[in-house]
């Protein structure tokens, strides 16, 4: 008896000695205050209290793509109303079988709405907003047919047309690449746009296309960008997440040798990650604004469950980034306006498939 | 009662349990030092775990691929060989009890034993072919499982594209529900998490891991060739077979746990962009349990608690979900380290032995 003693003591003495240095932490958790208080579907009553979560796909929250994007987008909701620093969140998945329990996770704990980030989360976020019919869920590049689910898509295709137009002006070797992620509907509206842009604009430049199979591969992203840059590739359009930083890595090699390359950048304005010296311009994707509108249409009671939102040049739900002037010369981005002008008004029907 | 205290008080017992705990007080520090609180990281930790049925459901869920995986890696260290595979195996075992779940359409108690056995079968062929490797090649069965890993990974992708595809998914249609092994009544009792009889089956494996190891003869066998290859095969064992029968026993472990994880959780197979991870978290659960059956089984516990209960950290305590990792990895440096384990625990194996 002694012994099991002994080893017990022995085991809560030392924990007990590290853990005693850490009594000053300040509190993290609100205690609970408004918990359970705001839910119900009610209108209004959520105001300053409102608790907006968010699930990331496996690229995780810091992936220089759309998952951060939205995250900086209720970073913004967070500020702006001047909610308390706990009431937004996210749960990051590391497997296919994390969504349903970071989903519900939010969901059973009474948060006013969950975001699904990301296409391959739409068959959860509906199997969980079926399994919790008074919840609220929002998802983002999947359409899900749910009562309490609101969807937001976006026209890719639109703003990778723009991006073709650019890529196909400024090509010198008349050669442009593609590096996609997974073959899925999403990317393929980024790969179908760029390439219809790139014809518009240029019907004597080649591109050549990619699927690298994967969002999270950055060693990938390189070979791959290596080859085509090798082939004779003067300029690639990526839509990869994550797999992308390494086009843009190898993009900074080449550059730093004296080879003209350049890549074209995805999600957010790319060039302030990775610099202006390798990024010519960026099709940005307003998952953030996103995120913040629906967010906010909560907090103000006029969710729209069902509804499924399609975000387009018209929009400004895409488009090229801001900082494309440093590089591109001003008669090119005068074209990609006109285009975006025409596709605006409807006499350019961009394809998507 | 003196028998329970010779059990808490052995070696084998306490490097893990002292491993454990350095780990666990080595992610504190971590935490510390990223300007979280541990107390409360750890208790929505525990929190997340036993807080709901739901989240006590699910991770009954994460920890039953980590029994078969553990299985699968600790059987075949008893042969002497290092499966680095059961990633592998395991991805085999999902994409054939897909196959069988989709294609045919037979009543459930056909369905579903005959998609868990096809699991069973890919797997074990999966892990026998780097067996057959090593014992007629000589080649290396680390090298071979690690590259047959790749090949399992890309292989299921392809033939999930080609053949099982949902228009417009990123996936493989849903399995028949004849085959499903979701266990319906007791996932309602647990507020619908993801139950199913694959848990069963985990611990019925872990049995006949035990059985077959220590109570036949083919099971001596292997052992024997685990502990001294030269000396079985002067005895007049057949090497080679063993190595084979141990790959292929290890593989079947496997495959189950990737029939299970299709059947019971998903109903589909998803195109993966990684590997799912369960086969190399199966190797430190092997570690962390002795390669014992129990320990196997308490270990993949551990691990599946420490890992599902790592959102909870998240939500609880602000603490990013790497930390966890830090604390797993800490874990099995701790247990794989057993000379820094002995060193903490000496002053109570001393007195052990001077009591004695």
């Amino acid at each position: 008896m002694k012994k099991v003693l002994s080893v017990l003591s022995v085991a809560t003495l030392s924990l007990s000695l590290v853990l005693a240095g850490c009594g000053s932490k300040p509190e993290g958790q609100p205690g609970g205050a408004n918990q359970g208080g705001a839910e119900g579907g009610a209108q209004g009553g959520a105001a300053p209290t409102a608790r907006i979560g968010m699930v990331t796909d496996v690229g995780g929250v810091n992936d220089n793509s759309f998952n951060q994007s939205a995250w900086e987008g209720l970073q913004k909701l967070q500020k702006d109303l001047n909610l308390p620093q706990d009431n937004v969140s996210y749960l990051q998945s590391t497997s296919d079988a994390d969504y349903i329990p970071n989903l519900t996770q939010f969901v059973k704990d009474k948060w006013d709405l969950t975001w699904g980030i990301g296409f391959v989360i739409g068959d959860h976020v509906k199997k969980v907003a079926t399994e919790n019919p008074d919840s609220k869920l929002a998802i983002i590049d999947a359409e899900v047919d749910a009562p309490n689910v609101e969807s937001v898509l976006f026209k890719e295709h639109e703003g990778s047309f723009l991006a073709g137009v650019v890529a196909a002006k400024m090509s010198k070797s008349k050669k442009v690449g593609f590096v996609g992620g997974m073959e899925i509907p999403v990317i393929k509206r980024f790969e179908v746009g760029f390439e219809a842009g790139v014809k518009a604009a240029d019907p004597s430049v080649e591109v050549v296309k990619v699927y690298t199979g994967a969002f999270d591969k950055p060693d990938l992203g390189k070979s791959t960008a290596s080859q085509m840059y090798g082939q004779g590739v003067d300029i690639i359009f990526h839509a990869s997440g994550a797999t992308g930083d390494g086009v843009f890595n190898e993009a900074k090699d080449r550059k730093s040798k004296g080879e003209n390359v350049w890549v074209i950048g995805v999600d957010k304005d790319q060039s302030l990650t990775f610099g202006d010296e390798v990024t010519l311009t960026s099709m940005v994707k307003r998952v953030d604004e996103a995120v913040y509108r629906v967010s906010k249409d909560v907090i103000d009671g006029k969710f729209e469950g069902g509804k499924i939102v399609w975000l387009g040049l018209a929009e400004d739900g895409v488009g090229l980034a801001e900082t494309s002037k440093k590089n591109v010369p001003e008669d090119v981005l005068k074209l990609a306006d006109e285009f975006k002008q025409k596709i605006v008004k409807g006499e350019i029907t961009v394809p998507e498939k | 009662m003196n028998r329970v205290i010779a059990i808490f008080t052995k070696e084998s017992f306490l490097v893990p349990v002292a491993a454990i705990i350095l780990g666990l007080l080595t992610g504190a520090v971590a935490m510390l030092a990223g300007g979280f609180n541990p107390i409360q990281a750890y208790a929505s930790l525990v929190e997340k775990v036993f807080g709901s049925s739901y989240n006590f459901g699910e991770t009954i869920r994460q920890i039953t691929p980590l029994i078969f995986t553990g299985l699968s890696v600790a059987f075949a260290f008893r042969t002497g060989l290092f499966n680095i595979g059961a990633e592998g195996q395991f991805i085999i075992g999902m994409i054939a009890s897909t196959a069988v779940g989709i294609s045919f359409d037979l009543p459930a108690y056909i369905h579903a034993p005959l998609a868990v056995i096809a699991g069973a079968l890919a797997g074990g062929l999966w892990g026998a072919i780097a067996g057959w490797l090593k014992a007629a090649r000589g080649v290396n069965e680390v090298i071979t499982t690690i590259m047959l890993n790749w090949i399992a990974l890309y292989f299921a992708n392809y033939v999930v594209k080609a053949f099982y595809l949902q228009e417009g998914q990123q996936r493989s249609e849903m399995i028949k529900d004849s085959a499903s092994i979701s266990f319906a009544w007791l996932s309602q009792m647990f507020d619908s998490a993801r139950l199913h009889w694959g848990t069963l089956l985990a611990i019925l494996a872990a049995v006949f891991f035990y059985i077959l190891l220590w109570k036949t003869k083919s099971g001596f066998e292997l052992r024997a060739v685990g502990l001294n290859p030269h000396a079985s095969e002067y005895a007049g064992m057949n090497v080679n077979r063993n190595v084979v029968n141990a790959m292929f026993v290890g593989g079947m472990f496997a495959g189950i746990g990737g029939a299970c994880e299709i059947l019971g959780v998903f109903h589909y197979q998803s195109i993966m962009a990684a590997q799912p991870g369960y086969g190399f978290d199966g190797i430190a659960v092997a570690l962390i349990g002795g390669n014992t059956p129990l320990g196997v089984i308490l270990g993949a516990i551990l691990f599946g608690m420490l890992t599902f209960g790592a959102a909870g950290m998240k939500f609880g305590a602000g603490v990013p979900v790497e930390l966890i990792r830090v604390v797993i990895s800490s874990v099995i440096f701790f247990v794989a380290a057993h000379g820094i384990v002995k060193f903490f625990i000496k002053p109570l194996l001393q007195k052990k032995e001077g009591g004695n």
